[in-house]
């Protein structure tokens, strides 16, 4: 515990949600920052023993050991499925789930669209890095044009594999989800906007509002090839262009 | 008790509902599209929740979400739904997760056709999906037991924590017969040890089936699945005759042969067998219940000094290995199958046995 006196006050310090373990992700890895910033919303909503989460495929596949919360897995795609069956038997309970991009839009992509089709009162984590992060690097449906990957070895070509998928604007087409934002944690304030993001899409699920869509934008250095420092200008410079940062809906 | 006419697949969610399952995920898929339109009549009725998925696949992944928050919950399909909910299953079995799970069989492989068929005996009875494990199975070979098994496949999924798969096929699901509905075993079970209800006053509660380490995870999660199969095997073996379970008509000490089948072989075979009687040939009949947990000690002991025990499948032959293992040599097996989703005809095993009686 930090020492308090009058003359000081804690700033900062390790929201209770965020358990205090050592994790298993590489440096520079976005995950980190993004399981801190649901632990800080999860902790200010005051919502940690009414939160279930569903740990995806994928490199956060451990994220319930790193969440001080009740979590499970859910096979490779099936995270909105998995939610689905669990906020219906507790409604009153906060859903969870967390996918990157493989997860989401390639193996999940029927699940993907039907959860947020139906309205699911759930929240959706989607950490996109542009890569398969956890198999060693492989192409995803994010990967941008000409990144070279594992299984795109000459870069991603159009011709042959089609483009990036955009998951915000997809779903975004729907007529029940009530909030989809994309943000970025390449820097400080794309780390402060981002909690805002989530903040705004739990507080939806508390107050029964519906479903929320929050694709965050990641680091993933050791995939990419990069320093960390680089990786989060490669967000910047190169991913954002291709996923516009911003809120799509907020109704 | 009034008798009620039913239809196979409603009876089943009927019964569901007695036992207190109040979710039900499904995917429509002939011949078993009775039991969604019958769920989604009732839930709202009884304050439960009937889900179309967008697949099989989501409809498992939803019985998955649904049964780690601690309800009792199912899903339906048949054969090729069942095949892409093989994935839920194995996940289930690895996080030891009770639901159940009906399969009306349809004829295969692929999209085959939609009459009734037993070609899905040893994907549910061999484990289906990948890694060690077993799901129980149970064989109902009439609305009636439809009803009865299907309340007791929800104690049997709660009570080891483990899918119970309802192997029926498309003919039993789409014929009608008088039953008594079943009563509620008044079961309980805790599952607020594991269930994911909020780490409100407690540790929090992880459903999970990925073991990272073989040292002393996924061997130990491993040993425990098999030590709970043996128990299992051990316990709730199912099998006309027994005296416990209505419908017992063996009459296996002293025939010469013995005629064995499963579901509506099975009926089938009760037919040759009353025709086979009545021209006075001593002839006994062996219906598994239970396809896994296997009855091979008694059936062993009701092949024991047969000419020819005769096993009648809806398929190219699949129970019959197991029948084999069981007995072991200990009598001559032969078998007698149909496929396509055409049913094996009563005259057609009288005939066999009176060859084997010539």
């Amino acid at each position: 515990m930090p020492v308090e006196t009058a003359q000081m006050k804690v700033v900062y310090e390790r929201p209770e949600s965020l358990a205090d373990v050592p994790n298993h992700y590489c440096p520079g890895c976005g995950h980190g920052i993004i399981h801190k910033l649901l632990a800080q919303c999860i902790d200010e909503l005051g919502i940690r023993e009414s939160t279930i989460l569903v740990a995806p495929v994928g490199c956060s596949v451990l994220a319930y050991n790193y969440l001080r919360v009740d979590g499970c897995e859910a096979a490779h795609g099936r995270a909105p499925a998995v939610a689905t069956g669990i906020k219906r038997v507790h409604p009153d309970k906060t859903v969870i789930a967390y996918q990157g991009d493989g997860d989401l839009l390639a193996i999940g992509t029927a699940e993907t669209i039907h959860a947020a089709n139906r309205g699911e009162k759930i929240t959706i984590v989607f950490v996109n890095n542009a890569i398969y992060g956890m198999t060693g690097g492989q192409m995803a449906p994010t990967t941008l044009q000409a990144q070279k990957t594992k299984t795109s070895p000459y870069g991603r070509n159009p011709a042959d594999v089609g483009f990036p998928i955009r998951a915000c604007e997809l779903i975004n087409a729907l007529e029940a989800p009530v909030y989809i934002e994309r943000c970025a944690v390449s820097s400080v304030k794309g780390v402060l906007k981002t909690k805002r993001a989530l903040m705004k899409g739990l507080r939806n699920q508390v107050e029964g509002r519906g479903y929320s869509f929050i694709e965050v934008l990641s680091m993933c250095p050791t995939g990419w090839g990069m320093e960390p420092r680089e990786a989060a200008s490669w967000v910047d410079s190169d991913m954002v262009p291709i996923f516009p940062l911003g809120t799509l809906r907020d109704k | 008790m009034a008798l009620i006419l039913m239809k196979g697949n409603e009876a089943i969610g009927e019964a569901a509902i007695i036992a207190g399952c109040r979710y039900y995920f499904g995917y429509p898929i002939t011949p078993q599209n009775e039991l969604p339109a019958y769920m989604s009549m009732r839930m709202p009725k009884v304050g439960g929740t009937f889900l179309q998925a967008e697949s099989e696949v989501a409809a498992i992944n939803m019985v998955f979400g649904a049964a780690a928050a601690g309800a009792r919950a199912m899903t339906s399909s048949s054969s090729p739904g069942i095949s892409l909910k093989m994935e839920g299953i194995s996940y289930m079995a690895g996080a030891e997760l009770p639901a159940v799970v009906v399969n009306m069989m349809r004829g295969g492989p692929g999209l085959g056709n939609i009459a009734g068929a037993q070609g899905d005996y040893f994907q549910a009875v061999k484990g289906g999906g990948h890694g060690d494990y077993h799901s129980i199975v149970l064989a109902p070979s009439g609305v009636q037991e439809l009803a009865d098994l299907t309340v007791k496949a929800f104690d049997l999924a709660d009570k080891y924590r483990i899918v119970v798969i309802l192997l029926g096929d498309g003919f039993i699901g789409q014929m009608s017969e008088p039953i008594s509905l079943p009563q509620p075993s008044g079961l309980v079970f805790d599952k607020s040890g594991w269930a994911l209800t909020g780490a409100k006053d407690r540790d929090t509660h992880h459903v999970v089936s990925l073991r990272l380490n073989p040292e002393d995870a996924l061997e130990k999660l491993n040993r425990r699945l098999q030590a709970k199969y043996r128990d299992i095997e051990s316990r709730e073996t199912l099998f006309e005759q027994s005296a416990d379970y209505r419908g017992a008509e063996a009459e296996i000490d002293g025939a010469e042969f013995l005629l064995v089948g499963f579901g509506l072989s099975a009926r089938i075979c009760r037919s040759a067998v009353s025709a086979l009687r009545k021209s006075g040939i001593k002839v006994g009949f062996f219906r598994p219940i239970t396809l896994w947990p296997f009855p091979r000690v008694p059936l062993a002991a009701a092949s024991a000094g047969k000419k020819k025990v005769l096993v009648v499948e809806m398929n190219a032959g699949q129970m019959v290995e197991d029948v084999r293992l069981a007995i072991a040599g200990a009598a001559p097996v032969d078998f007698y199958g149909t496929m396509g989703g055409i049913t094996p005809e009563v005259d057609a095993i009288v005939e066999r046995i009176k060859a084997y009686a010539r």
